[in-house]
């Protein structure tokens, strides 16, 4: 199944945004890491804005990002968001809680900790009602949630948004959930070629192989480090505008296979 | 989803919750208006509440290579594929197609948090560290539930996990719908599991929105819900022989991340949706499975959402005051419910509902009624004001 890429959200640290970062994703900029700023949420009403925790800011960061200049309406798209390990600060703080003398639980902290939070933030934000699924698959939850966005879009001949995020964890979880950095990557997908697309994308599953790597070796820290990272070699590809194969990880015993093919619109 | 669904068969079921071990003891509770809550004993919750807990989940043990991934939502993960013969059922249909091209979808809301709860209460006293056998993994990460079923199963086809709070393993048909449709497999497991944890429990007191009774849905004195746990899966394929899954209806509310749209916009158009994707008229639907929480705003914004669809008479019943709410496993649980009233011929009742609010103006059975629906529709809503409604049909 074949989709296009419309509009593409970056932020990791040293991945400061899509315009930036492509020239160090196409091997033309050295990439250094440094510090990542805070991301922005100006989508979300102030009192959202103050309650909804750093992971969700960073997901509605890259999300809107991916529909600049696309000229998507962000209410009336569908959207696919997926995370490996969520929202660790407040499964931190609820754990801590509960753990103490008085089971005190934060209400804001408890429904900011179902998976689907940046998603329900997302829609309050942007009023769409349109359908909305959080999903997980570990290490290989952009490729579930890829899948899934590009299957929608193909199924119902829309545009859908696809947002992946995984940030690290604080501790004494990070001792169990190696995520090396935040990462935040969005894809808004079309079902046929449009003005903003930038690359024709097919999609399979393949059952054995090696999984593409980056050559930079701190970016391909980030890649096997953080879940969303596992965007970042179709990323390069998009960067590099040109025709590129890769297996992206997935499921044990189990790659998405991806052909990217830029596109070109014709000159009337 | 906004086009039509090309229908799938439900060849096979199985679930365990409060009201016991696979379907049959679920059907002679629902038939009997019988309730599963009891009083909260779970762990140490000091807490004023009813619980729908499944016994002998204790007894439970894993095979001995998936020994990581035990915590109790696996645990009941397991207990729910011994039922019925759902894991005969699945051999049969990997025989069939092939390891690879079953998929496996699953939801939950809060996966094995159990298993973190518990490592917190025995950090080191010194480092603060967690334990050296706590396996996040295995067990808190949001996926390990399909990890652990797909292992169970033997299957190696796509997977991942839908966790959109309450609506989760209703979400699930139709995200495996469109890998089916799209060739990527031909078969589904599909389902959920929830279980018991303090999070959810201390979590709703936080909200004010745990009934101190067994919940009482479309009751005029409901007082909130009460909280169960259980699991619950389904196999779909392309033909055979069940009822058929004919439309799904997704939406978001767009409104508040705990509390549902006042006028129930994000339901209405969930179940319009569903409808549509199944090309069935309102008045055909037979029976409606409520999301019917009991607490005060979602049993009255449902009830004008359904209203608004249907109007006053299509009969309708909430079965939560049965089993209890199983949030991520609630969608798969009252499916399957729906389902059964399907090929059973008869509509189950709303149980603890004593008086019904004469506000939410659709009508809710009370007592369980013969019917012969040829359509069932069954509606989930989640935090995050996400929506999801499922219309099941009889096959000629």
């Amino acid at each position: 199944m074949a989709v296009y890429v419309d509009g593409i959200g970056l932020l990791a640290p040293g991945l400061l945004g899509w315009p930036a970062a492509r020239a160090v994703l196409c091997g033309e900029a050295r990439y250094e890491a440094g510090e990542m700023p805070r991301p922005s949420a100006d989508l979300l009403p102030p009192a959202e804005r103050r309650r909804c925790g750093e992971i969700v800011r960073l997901a509605l960061h890259v999300g809107a990002e991916a529909l600049e200049a696309t000229g998507a309406r962000a209410a009336d798209l569908p959207t696919v968001f997926t995370s490996s390990s969520g929202n660790g600060e407040v499964l931190h703080q609820i754990c801590e809680t509960l753990a103490g003398a008085v089971r005190d639980v934060s209400p804001t902290r408890f429904h900011n900790s179902v998976h689907n939070a940046p998603a329900g933030y997302w829609s309050i934000a942007t009023g769409s009602r349109e359908a909305s699924t959080s999903l997980c698959a570990n290490q290989g939850s952009f490729a579930a949630g890829l899948l899934e966005a590009a299957l929608q879009s193909a199924a119902e001949r829309r545009r859908v948004l696809l947002v992946a995020y995984d940030a690290p964890n604080p501790a004494p979880l990070a001792a169990a959930i190696p995520i090396v950095a935040p990462c935040g990557i969005a894809l808004l997908l079309g079902h046929e070629a449009a003005a903003a697309s930038l690359a024709r994308l097919e999609l399979g599953l393949a059952a054995d192989g090696a999984v593409t790597p980056l050559a930079d070796e701190g970016l391909e820290r980030l890649r096997t480090g953080n879940s969303a990272g596992c965007a970042l070699p179709l990323l390069a590809a998009l960067a590099r505008r040109r025709a590129a194969r890769l297996l992206i990880e997935y499921l044990p015993g189990l790659c998405l296979a991806a052909t990217l093919d830029p596109y070109v619109p014709s000159v009337p | 989803m906004r086009t039509r669904l090309t229908p799938l068969i439900v060849t096979a079921y199985t679930g365990v919750n409060c009201l016991g071990e696979g379907v049959e003891a679920w059907w002679s509770a629902l038939r009997a208006r019988r309730s599963g809550l009891q009083a909260c004993a779970f762990e140490d919750a000091a807490l004023e509440t009813f619980v729908g807990q499944v016994d002998g989940v204790e007894r439970v043990r894993l095979r001995a290579e998936l020994e990581r991934f035990d915590c109790r939502n696996n645990r009941l993960a397991q207990l729910g594929l011994e039922q019925d013969g759902f894991a005969e059922a699945v051999a049969a249909a990997r025989e069939r197609y092939g390891p690879r091209r079953i998929a496996v979808v699953l939801g939950t809301s809060t996966s094995g948090v159990g298993a973190t709860e518990h490592a917190y209460r025995h950090r080191d006293p010194v480092t603060g560290a967690l334990p050296a056998d706590f396996h996040y993994t295995e067990t808190q990460n949001t996926f390990s539930l399909a990890a652990f079923v797909r292992r169970m199963l033997d299957l190696g086809g796509v997977a991942h996990v839908v966790s959109t709070a309450c609506s989760s393993s209703a979400k699930v048909f139709a995200s495996a719908a469109r890998l089916i449709k799209a060739g990527l497999a031909d078969a589904a497991v599909v389902g959920g599991v929830d279980s018991l944890c303090l999070t959810t429990l201390y979590g709703f007191r936080s909200l004010e929105l745990l009934s101190k009774e067994p919940c009482r849905p479309f009751d005029a004195e409901r007082t909130g819900i009460s909280i169960g746990e259980g699991a619950g899966f389904a196999l779909l394929e392309r033909t055979g022989a069940g009822v058929a899954l004919v439309g799904v209806g997704e939406s978001a509310d767009a409104y508040h991340m705990s509390t549902p749209h006042p006028e129930g916009l994000g339901a209405r158009l969930a179940m319009e949706r569903a409808l549509a994707a199944a090309s069935v008229a309102p008045e055909e639907i037979g029976y409606l499975n409520l999301h019917g929480t009991a607490t005060r705003s979602n049993d009255a914004a449902e009830g004008r959402a359904v209203r608004a669809v249907f109007g006053s008479r299509t009969p309708c019943s909430a079965t939560k005051g049965a089993h209890g709410h199983l949030l991520g496993a609630a969608g798969i649980t009252e499916a399957l419910v729906a389902i059964m009233s399907l090929e059973r011929g008869w509509l189950p009742g709303t149980a603890n509902t004593r008086t019904l609010d004469a506000a939410c103006g659709c009508r809710v059975l009370l007592e369980g009624e013969p019917a012969n629906a040829r359509y069932v529709l069954s509606n989930s809503f989640g935090f995050g004001g996400n929506n999801c409604s499922l219309v099941f049909g009889r096959t000629p």
